[in-house]
C-alpha cells in the first residue's frame, strides 16, 4: 500500500541558500535541492561540508544569509512556526535537560508543540516504548547510555508526528544492534508515509536506506541523484578473496588484477561488468581455491571518497553535468 | 487547534517545566533565601535595631526593614533564577528544543519570567511568614503591595533573563549579581531611609531602580516612602516595558542562541 502524503508541495525545496558566518566563514555557497515527499533521502559530505548549517538553517536554529527553504511548501524565513510544526529534528549532540526524566522531556516538547498534556502523555508512552525506553521513562536521562539517549531524541522528535523527521548523525558512536533497531523503527516511520532526510558517516546505513542521496563539499552540492543511479557509475569493484593458499607467481587473468594481501588473502579488481564465474574459472585453473569472498569497500564508500576528492581537485558539478 | 491555543499550551508548559525545576532543587531555591534572611532580622533587625529605636514614621527599625529585606530577596531570587535556569538551558543545548518548535519568542520569554516571579513571590511569602517571628506587620495598601512586589520581581526576571542570554560561561550570570545587583540593593533603601542621607548622595541615590522598588513596596506594608509612589509606578512600568522589548529584540535577533 502506497503511503498517503497529506500534502502536494515537495518535502522541502531549498532555493540558493547561503550562510556566512560572522568569522567569514562562507558555509554554505548558494546550494538548491529538492526532496519529494516519502523519500528517505541521504545528505552526505565530510566534515566541515556544510550539512549540519544546512539541518541548522530548516530548524532555524541558524539563520541563513539569502535564499529561503520551504517545507512542504512553507518558507522557513517567512512562516517560522508554520514550517516547524512540520519538521521533527534529531540533533547531533545531546541537546536535552539530563536531570528530566524521559517521559517529562517527551511531553514537554509536546507542549511545546501546542500539544495538549493529555494527548501528550499518549504520544510520550506510544513512542518511548517503540524505541524501548518505557522502562526508563521515569528515571533521571543522564542515566541512560549513549544509545538510549539517542533513541530518546528519536522519541523526542517524533512528539509533533512530523511530516519532515531530519536525523543528524542519529547513530554515532551507537552499537550495531541498537543502530539496526533505530533503523528499522525509522524505515517504518518512513513507510508510514513521513520524510526523512538522513546525515551519517555510515555510508552502508545510507546505501541500504535512502533512495536519493546529496554529496555536499565545501558548501556546495557536488552530487544530487538517486542512489541506484549514483551506485551504477561504479565502474570498478574490488574483491577481498579468502583462499587456501597464495601461489608463489600470481597468474595474469585478463581483465583483472590480482594483489596478494597475505599468504591467505588475495584482492581481485576487475570491471562491473566482468563476470565472476569467469574469475573463479581462471582461479582454479591455476590451483586458487576460495573459500570466501567480500567487497574491499562499501561501494557508496568508493563513491564518496571519489567524489569528494575530484571535488577537491577542482572537479566540481552534478553528476549528470561531469557525464555530459 | 488555533495558534492562541497552541501558545496556551506551550505557555503552561514552559511554567509548569520551570516550578517543577524550582521545586526539585527546593533546597538551593526556597530554603538558602529563608537562613539568609533569618539572619538579616536576627542581626540587623533584633540585636542592633533594638539599640536604633523608632526610625521614620514611628515604626522600629525591625518594622523598617522587613518591606526592604522581601523585597530584596524577591528581586534576588527572580534574577538568580531566571538567568540560571536559562543559561542552563543554553549550556546544555536544551534550550533547542524551545528554539526549534513553533513556540514564539514572547511565549519562551513570558514562560521563563512568570517561572521566576513564582519564585520570587514564594520566596517572599516565606520570608514575610519568618519575619512575623520577629515582630507584627499590618499591610496597609495590599493592592500597591502586591502590584509593587509583581513589578519588581518582573523587572529583574527580564533582567536575568537578558543577563543569561549575553551570558558565555557560568561567570558571567554571576558578575552581574556581584557587581550591580548587590550593591544597588544595599544603596537602595533597605536598611535606611534615603532622607538620613545628605547631599549629593541623596540625589545619586533616586537614580537607584531599586529605591523605588524598596519604597513602593514599603509603602504598600507601612504606609511611609521616601518616594512619590505614582513616579515609583511609573519608573518600575517603564523598565517592564524597556527590557521586555530589549529581551524580544535579543530573541528575535537569536543573539547567542541562533548562529
Amino acid at each position: 500500500m502506497s503511503p498517503q502524503y497529506p500534502y502536494t508541495a515537495p518535502a522541502l525545496v531549498v532555493d540558493n541558500l547561503r550562510k556566512t558566518y560572522s568569522n567569514g566563514v562562507e558555509a554554505l555557497k548558494g546550494i538548491s535541492l529538492t526532496v519529494q515527499p516519502g523519500d528517505f533521502f541521504a545528505l552526505l559530505g565530510p566534515n566541515g561540508a556544510g550539512k549540519s548549517t544546512l539541518i541548522g538553517i530548516l530548524s532555524s536554529l541558524v539563520n541563513s544569509t539569502s535564499g529561503d527553504a520551504q517545507v512542504f511548501g512553507v518558507s522557513v524565513n517567512k512562516d517560522r512556526s508554520a514550517a516547524m510544526r512540520l519538521i521533527g529534528l534529531v540533533p547531533q549532540e545531546i541537546n536535552f535537560n539530563q536531570f528530566e526524566k524521559p517521559f517529562d522531556i517527551c511531553v514537554n516538547e509536546a507542549g511545546f508543540y501546542g500539544i495538549p498534556r493529555k494527548e501528550a502523555a499518549q504520544r510520550a508512552e506510544k513512542y518511548l516504548k517503540e524505541l524501548r525506553l518505557w522502562d526508563k521513562a521515569q528515571m533521571q536521562a543522564r542515566t541512560l547510555s549513549g544509545g538510549m539517549k539517542r533513541r530518546l531524541m528519536i522519541a523526542r522528535a517524533m512528539m509533533n508526528e512530523p511530516k519532515l523527521l531530519i536525523l543528524d548523525e542519529p547513530t554515532a558512536g551507537v552499537d550495531i544492534e541498537i543502530r539496526r533497531s533505530m533503523w528499522q523503527f525509522v524505515s517504518a516511520i518512513n513507510a508510514a508515509g513521513t520524510t526523512v532526510i538522513l546525515t551519517t558517516h555510515y555510508l552502508e546505513e545510507a546505501e541500504s536506506l535512502c533512495r536519493n542521496i546529496a554529496i555536499i563539499d565545501h558548501g556546495t552540492i557536488i552530487e544530487n541523484t538517486s542512489m541506484k543511479r549514483l551506485l551504477a557509475t561504479l565502474d570498478v569493484e574490488t574483491f577481498v578473496l579468502d583462499v587456501t593458499s597464495v601461489p608463489a607467481e600470481l597468474p595474469a587473468l585478463p581483465g583483472v588484477t590480482l594483489r596478494e594481501r597475505d599468504e591467505h588473502t588475495l584482492e581481485a579488481e576487475m570491471a562491473r561488468s566482468h563476470d565472476l564465474n569467469s574469475l573463479f574459472a581462471a582461479l582454479s585453473a591455476n590451483g586458487i581455491m576460495v573459500t570466501s569472498m567480500r567487497n574491499k569497500t562499501n561501494r557508496l564508500e568508493e563513491l564518496f571518497v571519489r567524489l569528494v576528492e575530484g571535488g577537491r581537485n577542482g572537479q566540481t558539478g552534478t553528476h549528470e553535468e561531469r557525464a555530459a | 487547534m488555533s495558534n492562541t491555543t497552541a501558545n496556551l499550551v506551550a505557555l503552561n508548559t514552559l511554567v509548569r517545566r520551570e516550578i517543577v525545576r524550582i521545586v526539585r532543587i527546593w533546597t538551593q531555591t526556597l530554603i538558602p533565601p529563608a537562613i539568609t534572611m533569618t539572619l538579616y532580622f536576627v542581626i540587623f533587625g533584633k540585636l542592633i535595631g533594638s539599640r536604633i529605636g523608632a526610625i521614620e514614621g514611628g515604626f522600629s527599625y525591625m518594622q523598617y526593614i522587613v518591606p526592604g529585606l522581601v523585597m530584596m530577596s524577591v528581586i534576588n531570587n527572580c534574577y538568580a533564577n531566571i538567568s540560571s535556569s536559562f543559561f542552563g538551558a543554553k549550556f546544555s543545548r536544551a534550550v533547542e528544543e524551545m528554539l526549534v518548535s513553533p513556540m514564539p519568542n514572547w511565549v519562551i520569554l513570558l514562560g521563563y519570567v512568570t517561572g521566576a516571579v513564582a519564585r520570587g513571590m514564594v520566596v517572599g511569602v516565606l520570608v514575610l511568614l519568618i519575619a512575623l517571628f520577629f515582630t507584627s506587620l499590618h499591610v496597609v495598601h495590599p493592592l500597591i503591595t502586591f502590584l509593587s512586589v509583581l513589578l519588581g520581581a518582573t523587572i529583574f526576571s527580564l533582567a536575568g533573563f537578558v543577563n543569561a542570554v549575553y551570558a558565555k560561561k557560568f561567570d558571567d550570570i554571576a558578575l552581574v549579581p556581584t557587581f550591580i545587583l548587590t550593591p544597588l540593593t544595599y544603596l537602595g533603601g533597605v536598611f535606611y531611609s534615603v532622607n538620613m542621607l545628605g547631599e549629593p548622595w541623596q540625589v545619586i541615590s533616586r537614580a537607584n531602580p531599586i529605591l523605588y522598588m524598596v519604597n513602593a513596596f514599603r509603602y504598600g506594608v507601612l504606609g511611609i516612602s521616601d518616594v512619590h509612589v505614582g513616579m515609583a509606578f511609573v519608573v518600575m512600568i517603564g523598565f517592564v516595558i524597556g527590557l521586555s522589548i530589549v529581551a524580544l529584540q535579543l530573541l528575535k535577533r537569536g543573539v547567542g542562541l541562533r548562529s
